[in-house]
C-alpha cells in the first residue's frame, strides 16, 4: 500500500516536472518555445502519412533517420534506385525531388528536359512499405514456427506455448466468425480470411507502439485497406455460385421492377462494389483517426507551453492520461476492426452461396404454415 | 498534397505483393497445419474419451464376474468345508461305533471267561463244600439226601 502510494507521489512528480525540463531544453536561446507555433496539422498529417525515411528520434536537435530505398522510372533514363538521403532537405538527385506543394505534395515528382513536372513510376520501399515488409515478416514467423511444433508434435504430447496462443486465436476466428457465417464447406475459404484477420491485426497493433519498428500508419492507408477489399470482392464474386448471381440480375422482385429498365440489377450491382467499398473505408477511417486523436493528445504538451507553466503542468498530466486511455481503447480496436472485416467478408462470403431456390422458397412456405 | 483517399501505386504495389505471398506461404503452410492439428486432437481426444468409456464398462463387467465367481468358490468352499467336517464327524463315529464293538465283544469275551472262571472257581468251591459235608454229614443218611437235593436245586438255579 505504501510502496504503491510512493510510486504514484513519484508518477505525479515526474509528470510535473516534464514541462519543466522541456522549457530548460528549449530556452537555450537557438529555439526559444514562445516565437515557434507548433504546427500541429502538420505533425499530424507527417506522422500519419507515408514517408520517403523513416524518422525514428531527435537527439539535442539531430534528427536520426532511416533513409530508404526509392525506386522510380526515369522518363528518359528508364528505372533506377537510390537512397532518400539524396532527396532531404529539398535537394534534387537526377532530376528528381520531393514536391513542396500541388497535388503531389510530399511525393517524388521529376523534371523533363524542357521543364515540365510529371509524376513517374514510384515504386519506392517506403515507411509504410517497409513496415507492412517487417509486420508481413513476424506474420510469418509466428504462424510458420507455430504451425512446425504443430507438425513436430507427437499426437499424444501437448502442443508448445506459443502453438497453443496461436491455436487459441486461430481456432477462435474460425470457429466462431468464419464456420458460423459461411457454413459448411467454410474450409474453401479459412485460409483467406484468417490471414486477412491476422495482417489487419498485425499491422494494426504494430502501428500502435510508437517506436521502431512500429508506428507506421499501414492499416489507417488506401492502398492497403484498397488490397484487403479487393481479395475480399474476389473471394465473394469469383466463388459465387449460380444462385447468387440469379439474385443480381433476375431478382425475385415483380418483373416491371427488372424488364424494361434493369432498376433492380443496377441496384444489386451497386451493392456488389458498395459491400467491399464500406469494408476499405471503415478499415482506414478507424485506424487513421486512431492515430490523429492519439498524436493530438500528444501535442497538447507542446501547445501549452506557450501558456505559463501551470496551465502546462496540468494539461500534461491531463495529455498524458488521455494518451494512455486512448492507447488501450485502440488495443481494443485493433481488434475490433480486424475482428469486424474478417466477419463481414465471412458474411459477404456466405450471402454469395445462398442455397437453391426452391429449397429456400419450400422453407419460407413451411414456416408460413 | 495528395488526398486521404488516393491509393499510391508503389505501396499498391507492395502491399499486393506482400499481402498474397503471406496468403500463399501460410494457406499452404500455415493455417491448414495448425487447424488440421486441432481436428486430429479433437478426433483423438473424442476416441481416447469412448474407448475409456469401453474400457470401464468392460472392467465392471469384470469386476461384476469376478465378484460371482467369488460367491460361487465361496459358497462352495463353505459347502465343501461342511461336507468335509460331515465326513469326519461319520468317520469318527463309525470309528467309535467299531471301537465300541470291539469293546463290547472283549466285554463280552471277558464276561464269558469270568464267568468260565467262577464257574470252575464255584465247582471247586462246591467239591471242597461237598467234601467237608461229606466228613461231617455221612452218618445221618435221610439228611443227607436232603441235602444233597437242596445243593442240586441251589446249583440248577445258578446262573451259568
Amino acid at each position: 500500500m505504501q510502496a504503491g502510494a510512493r510510486i504514484r507521489i513519484f508518477v505525479w512528480l515526474a509528470l510535473a516536472l516534464l514541462p519543466a525540463s522541456l522549457y530548460a531544453a528549449t530556452d537555450d536561446g537557438h529555439h526559444p518555445a514562445t516565437d515557434k507555433t507548433p504546427a500541429i496539422g502538420d505533425i499530424i498529417s507527417e506522422h500519419t502519412a507515408d514517408s520517403y525515411w523513416w524518422h525514428i528520434t531527435t537527439i539535442n536537435g539531430r534528427h536520426i533517420s532511416l533513409y530508404l530505398p526509392v525506386i522510380v522510372r526515369s522518363a528518359d533514363a528508364g528505372w533506377m534506385a537510390f537512397s532518400s538521403k539524396r532527396l532531404a532537405h529539398g535537394e534534387t538527385y537526377r532530376g528528381f525531388r520531393l514536391a513542396d506543394e500541388g497535388a503531389y505534395k510530399g511525393k517524388i515528382v521529376g523534371r523533363r528536359a524542357d521543364g515540365t513536372e510529371y509524376r513517374p513510376w514510384d515504386i519506392s520501399i517506403t515507411r509504410n512499405a517497409l513496415s507492412i515488409l517487417i509486420n508481413s515478416a513476424i506474420m510469418l514467423a509466428l504462424f510458420l514456427t507455430a504451425a512446425r511444433a504443430c507438425r513436430r508434435r507427437p499426437k499424444n504430447a501437448a502442443p508448445n506455448k506459443l502453438a497453443c496462443i496461436v491455436e487459441m486465436l486461430v481456432m477462435d476466428i474460425e470457429e466462431e466468425v468464419i464456420r458460423k457465417s459461411i457454413g459448411d464447406d467454410y474450409k474453401r475459404y479459412s485460409s483467406y480470411l484468417l490471414t486477412a484477420f491476422f495482417f489487419i491485426f498485425i499491422n494494426n497493433v504494430m502501428g500502435l507502439i510508437p517506436v521502431f519498428p512500429g508506428g507506421a500508419n499501414t492499416t489507417g492507408n488506401i492502398a492497403v485497406t484498397l488490397v484487403l477489399a479487393a481479395c475480399t470482392l474476389i473471394a465473394v464474386n469469383v466463388f459465387g455460385n449460380r444462385e447468387y448471381w440469379k439474385e443480381i440480375f433476375w431478382p425475385d422482385v415483380p418483373t416491371w421492377l427488372k424488364a424494361p429498365i434493369p432498376l433492380m440489377p443496377v441496384i444489386e450491382l451497386f451493392g456488389v462494389i458498395s459491400k467491399p467499398f464500406a469494408l476499405m473505408i471503415r478499415l482506414l477511417a478507424n485506424i487513421f483517426a486512431g492515430h490523429t486523436v492519439m498524436l493530438a493528445l500528444t501535442c497538447v504538451i507542446f501547445i501549452t507551453v506557450k501558456m505559463g507553466v501551470g496551465i502546462n503542468v496540468g494539461m500534461t498530466a491531463f495529455s498524458v492520461l488521455m494518451t494512455i486511455f486512448m492507447s488501450v481503447i485502440e488495443l481494443l480496436v485493433a481488434y475490433i476492426q480486424a475482428y469486424v472485416f474478417t466477419l463481414l467478408s465471412a458474411v459477404f462470403i456466405g450471402l454469395s452461396r445462398p442455397a437453391h431456390h426452391a429449397v429456400k422458397t419450400k422453407k419460407i412456405h413451411t414456416e408460413k404454415v | 498534397m495528395p488526398s486521404l483517399l488516393t491509393p499510391d501505386f508503389g505501396l499498391l504495389f507492395w502491399m499486393l505483393i506482400s499481402f498474397l505471398f503471406v496468403f500463399g506461404l501460410l494457406a499452404k503452410f500455415g493455417f491448414p497445419v495448425i487447424t488440421r492439428m486441432v481436428s486430429e486432437r479433437q478426433d483423438y481426444i473424442s476416441r481416447s474419451l469412448r474407448e475409456a468409456e469401453e474400457t470401464n464398462q468392460q472392467t465392471k463387467a469384470l469386476l461384476e464376474d469376478t465378484r460371482q465367481r467369488q460367491d460361487e468358490i465361496l459358497k462352495k468352499a463353505v459347502a465343501d468345508g461342511e461336507k468335509l467336517i460331515r465326513n469326519a464327524r461319520e468317520k469318527a463315529m463309525e470309528e467309535t461305533e467299531k471301537q465300541l464293538d470291539a469293546a463290547r465283544q472283549q466285554m463280552v469275551f471277558l464276561r464269558e471267561k469270568a464267568l468260565h472262571e467262577i464257574n470252575a472257581q464255584v465247582a471247586l468251591l462246591s467239591m471242597d463244600m461237598a467234601e467237608k459235608i461229606l466228613h461231617r454229614q455221612l452218618d445221618d443218611k435221610a439228611k443227607e439226601e436232603a441235602f444233597i437235593l437242596q445243593m442240586l436245586d441251589e446249583a440248577e438255579q445258578l446262573p451259568k
